[in-house]
């Protein structure tokens, strides 16, 4: 990727990574440049719920002492250390209030780091706060979020995508080179679509979940967030890995994701086209520029097949079936008892059940409540087998079509949402059309396979980004950024340089001198 | 509360038969908890012994203790149930505070062990085969003390304590088929299931196996049908029944409790009952219908349970003999009749006098020590005769000095007491306390000519051939010699005095 100049803010990770190797900079001086970045547009974007500026420059200045001193210790650094980072508030954090977007945890603080807090703070990556989202990650709008929404740095009337559309709008707005999210069902990749960034939902298992605030457990898995495809393949080698803190993740290793995205090369490779996540339902626009990668995959050696996942059409059914379930029983430990929020019944006799129900009726907000119902509901006795039952056997008729798919193509091509941003509070009072942005991701995650979001260009229509997502099967996250990367370069050269150096500059800071559309 | 009428246990024995069922839930004592890595230990400051997964902070995982599941397999094999290969564990929902996610993890439908018996002896001999549906795994809850209200119930507490040390804690549910046939025998079959499988476990050294500190507690179901009914009655299911005199008390309250209310007319109400130790009687609790929805679906954090056939046969390997054909094998070894083994048993000695014996005494010495000397000692300082510390070595060196005829019976038992006192070996003690028997012929001559003097008419029955009465020449002289004689060279001293024969 070609840098947009020489600020400090609008450098990759791997950029920065180099720069701060070389001591050409301090890890100070980038993290303050982030930090001072997030005060100047943040009131703006509102991408951040808690902003870490003590922390984040006592860890940078860790990593200069250390490089200064020279040595073991300095060898010894991670490659990003130094590299500051953002943090979707699910993830829990030891030292910074952890919220989930809901007031039900409103000034909570996790006695313990996650996992892969765990990890940056070995790599020594300076961590800038906690992103905003929709409440519990419940959301593709980021405007379920108890604490405002987020806005999309590319139109502020629009939304960021959800639900981690702080941490995709962070990283869009330079207020961070890097973001840690989580997808449930496009949560990461949706919302890197919509705001011309880079998301990627690892297989699941490849990312530890210890530490992230269960939403749909068989469902949900971190995943970075950046501006580039190499980026996000440096931050999941982070904080990918097997965690003995979690029974679901993987123990194989996975080939190496950097090594993929640097050298990659899609000559003779397959790449499938599925039918069902594309046409009637995409705007035109994204079709267009979804048209226009395959073409220029085509032009660069790979052969374009279609391919048919004829059970898709009952994935978002099965989907909000699954996850509301999972959701029923996940939060049901919010209750008031141990921490968080805790509201005593206004009259009526004081018992345990009125002072949780008082507090959940409080603490949570309305589609949090609309999908704890619907999980109650679907694993009703007498319900579970036509509700929960149904949609696993959905699940694995799912993971068959991806099956036969990959027998066909060695990763698989969509438009990773149907349309661009929409407008704040355009589709609030319309939860199946809310539900519907999340049609192309729900898939991978029914399968459990990695699936990455790259801009794709800006629709004709409106201007605004447009994603391209790519799968692959389970364990092949290498597959995804060797083809993210080639498709990546591919577009850069056909617009002269990285997708947001169209994005409209932001702040009230006039030195920032790239970026103008 | 209202009291319930009941009928005699007779009564009801006349008109229905008793069908039982059991729930036992059994602590293992793993050194961790069923999914984190916390200490399992009892009795600790209340909530000390936990960490973030134990008391369901936001974003924590389960992983699941293998140990705990290796001694869920052990259980299994002993109660000759087969062992799942693959299972998974489920979530129960329900919100209680106990209980910090608002679900347990349990198994469901697919329990690690299933279709088994125990074959349980009752105190006359009779075995009585108990079918086993299943033992699955789960996590224990939090202990709830409930404060300012009736009778420690959380109904009209003031405020509720939490103790999340024993949430997560691994226990293994055992639960019986429905056992038909014991007709009278109920509250004894009742008590002897529960001891048996708090035996096994105890044996197998998975769990503490102490129902005081709630390490095996039992779930008892009762229903009546009359006679010659082949369907079910409606049943209770007493909880928490904690002792094994309270399970046959239990069992036995609920039978005469369903008479009565059959003999009224009125169904049997399908509910949870509270048992109360000092009335001897149950109470109301939940009432429980088979429509409580807790919502089952397959744990999501989990991964399944997969029990290799090779690794089932290495735990098989290691279980340790079946008490019950323990029981048998010593019994038959030792020549002890029915009833002084059960005496043992009953005592609770039977290891100690296995020890003894190893360690080269006799069966029937070990047993007269055991039963006449220790058990009697250990009940006035209320601690088990095994923990009295009484070793099988002292016993074999105080058996050896009463064959070479050193001490007698009673010095022995004193030089015990000196021993349990600290006051040194048992030859020490001898020494000290001055203890030795008397050998020399000549005082004891004196004693005996004196005794025989005193009873001049036994003496005379004596010389006529009525051996029996020597007993009372014998009593005087031990009397006479503050018991430091040997009673048997003091019987051969008095047939030499007075010329008989023996």
């Amino acid at each position: 990727m070609t840098e947009l100049n020489n600020s400090l803010i609008h450098q990759s990770a791997a950029a920065l990574s180099a720069k701060l190797i070389a001591r050409e900079v301090s890890a100070v001086e980038v993290t303050q440049a982030h930090l001072d970045r997030i005060a100047d547009v943040d009131g703006q974007v509102n991408a951040f719920l808690h902003v870490n500026a003590e922390e984040a420059l006592a860890v940078a200045s860790d990593v200069d002492a250390i490089r200064a001193a020279g040595g073991e210790a300095a060898a010894g650094l991670h490659d990003l250390a130094g590299v500051p980072i953002a943090v979707k508030d699910l993830i829990v954090t030891v030292g910074q209030p952890t919220t989930a977007g809901s007031k039900i945890l409103e000034g909570w603080h996790s006695p313990y780091d996650a996992t892969v807090i765990r990890k940056l703070r070995a790599a020594k990556m300076p961590i800038l706060g906690k992103t905003n989202l929709d409440e519990f990650a419940m959301g593709s709008s980021t405007e379920h979020s108890a604490y405002g929404p987020t806005r999309n740095p590319w139109d502020l009337d629009r939304i960021p995508g959800g639900s981690g559309g702080g941490s995709a709008a962070a990283v869009a707005a330079f207020e961070a080179p890097l973001a840690l999210g989580t997808d449930t069902g496009g949560s990461i990749r949706q919302p890197g679509a919509v705001t011309g960034t880079v998301g990627m939902k690892p297989t699941y298992g490849a990312v530890s979940r210890y530490g992230a605030i269960a939403m749909a457990s068989s469902l949900d898995q971190i995943g970075p967030v950046s501006r580039t495809v190499l980026d996000s393949a440096l931050l999941q080698e982070v904080v990918g890995g097997h965690d003995p803190y979690d029974s679901t993740s993987l123990s194989d290793p996975f080939d190496n994701l950097v090594t993929a995205a640097r050298t990659g090369n899609v000559a003779g490779m397959k790449i499938g086209i599925i039918k069902e996540l594309h046409g009637e339902g995409y705007q035109a626009g994204v079709e267009n520029r979804f048209n226009e990668s395959l073409e220029l995959l085509r032009e660069a050696g790979a052969e374009i097949v279609e391919v048919s996942c004829p059970n898709f059409q009952y994935a978002l059914g099965a989907y909000y079936l699954i996850m509301p379930s999972e959701v029923s029983s996940n939060l049901a430990k919010f209750d008031g008892v141990r921490y968080g929020l805790r509201v005593l019944p206004k009259d009526g006799p004081m018992t345990i059940e009125r002072v949780m129900g008082a507090t959940r009726a409080a603490g949570f907000g309305d589609e949090v409540k609309r999908r704890i119902i619907l999980g109650t509901y679907a694993l009703s006795a007498g319900y579970y087998d036509a509700y929960y039952g149904s949609a696993q056997k959905v699940r694995t008729l799912i993971q068959r079509d991806f099956d036969a798919a990959f027998a066909q193509a060695d990763v698989l091509i969509s438009p990773t949402s149907p349309t661009t941003a929409f407008k704040l509070g355009e589709k609030l009072d319309d939860p199946l059309a809310m539900y519907l942005n999340d049609v192309a991701t729900i898939p991978a995650n029914m399968a459990g396979i990695p699936g990455l979001s790259l801009p794709g260009g800006l629709a004709d229509e409106d201007g605004l980004p447009v994603g391209i997502q790519l799968l692959a099967p389970a364990r092949q996250d290498a597959r995804v950024y060797r083809v993210g990367s080639v498709l990546e370069s591919l577009l850069e050269e056909k617009w002269g340089g990285p997708l947001l150096a169209q994005a409209p500059v932001l702040g009230s800071s006039s030195t920032i001198a790239g970026g103008s559309k | 509360m209202s009291v319930d009428t009941i009928v005699s246990f007779e009564e009801a024995m006349e008109k229905y038969d008793p069908v039982l069922g059991f729930e036992v839930h059994v602590e293992l004592n793993t050194k961790s908890k069923m999914f984190s890595s916390a200490p399992n230990v009892f009795g600790d400051e209340p909530n000390t012994n936990v960490n973030e997964v134990d008391l369901g902070m936001p974003g924590v995982l389960p992983v699941l203790n293998k140990a705990a599941v290796e001694s869920s397999i052990k259980i299994g094999l002993a109660l000759n149930c087969k062992i799942a290969e693959y299972c998974r564990f489920a979530r129960k929902n329900y919100f209680y505070p106990d209980t910090p996610k608002n679900f347990q993890t349990s198994q469901y439908d697919e329990p690690i062990a299933y279709d088994g018996y125990l074959d349980v002896e009752l105190e006359d001999g009779t075995v009585f085969r108990v079918e086993i549906e299943r033992a699955h795994m789960e996590e224990d809850a939090g202990k709830l003390t409930h404060l300012g209200g009736a009778a420690g119930r959380i109904q009209g507490a003031d405020y509720s304590l939490v103790d999340y040390n024993r949430a997560g804690v691994p226990l293994v549910e055992i639960v019986t088929k429905p056992i038909e046939g014991a007709g009278s025998r109920a509250p004894e079959l009742a008590k002897a299931y529960v001891a048996a499988v708090r035996e096994i476990v105890k044996n197998l050294g998975v769990s503490d196996a102490r129902m005081e500190r709630g390490n095996v507690r039992c779930d008892a179901n009762v229903s009546l049908r009359p006679h010659g009914q082949e369907r079910f009655g409606i049943r209770s299911e007493t909880k928490n029944v904690n002792s094994l005199r309270a399970v046959e008390h239990a069992v036995r309250y609920e039978i005469q409790r369903h008479a009565a209310v059959l003999d009224s007319g009125q169904p049997v109400v399908q509910e949870t009952r509270h048992w109360h130790e000092d009335t001897r009687s149950t109470t109301s609790g939940r009432a429980k219908s088979d429509a409580d929805d807790y919502r089952y679906f397959p744990e999501p954090d989990l991964v399944p349970v997969v029990a290799s056939r090779e690794w089932v046969e290495e735990l098989r390997a290691t279980l340790p003999e079946p008490p019950a054909e323990r029981r048998k094998r010593l019994k038959e070894a030792w020549g002890y009749s029915d009833l002084e083994f059960r005496d043992v048993v009953n005592a609770g000695v039977m290891d100690s006098i296995e020890e003894t014996i190893a360690a080269g005494a006799s069966a029937n010495v070990a047993r007269k020590w055991w039963m006449g000397e220790i058990v009697g000692r250990a009940k006035v300082a209320d601690v088990d005769p095994a923990e009295l510390g009484v070793t099988p070595q002292i016993i074999v060196e105080l058996n050896g000095l009463i064959e070479a005829g050193k001490i007698n019976n009673k010095m022995a038992s004193q030089v015990l007491d000196g021993v349990l006192a600290g006051e040194g070996t048992p030859e020490e003690i001898i020494e000290k306390r001055g203890l030795a028997v008397v050998s020399d012929d000549g005082p004891l001559l004196e004693a005996i000519d004196a005794a025989l003097a005193a009873q001049p008419d036994v003496a005379e029955k004596i010389r006529g051939g009525k051996l029996q009465a020597i007993g009372a020449i014998v009593g005087g002289v031990m009397k006479a010699t503050r018991g430091q004689a040997d009673p048997g060279r003091v019987r051969e001293l008095i047939l030499e005095r007075l010329g008989v024969q023996a």
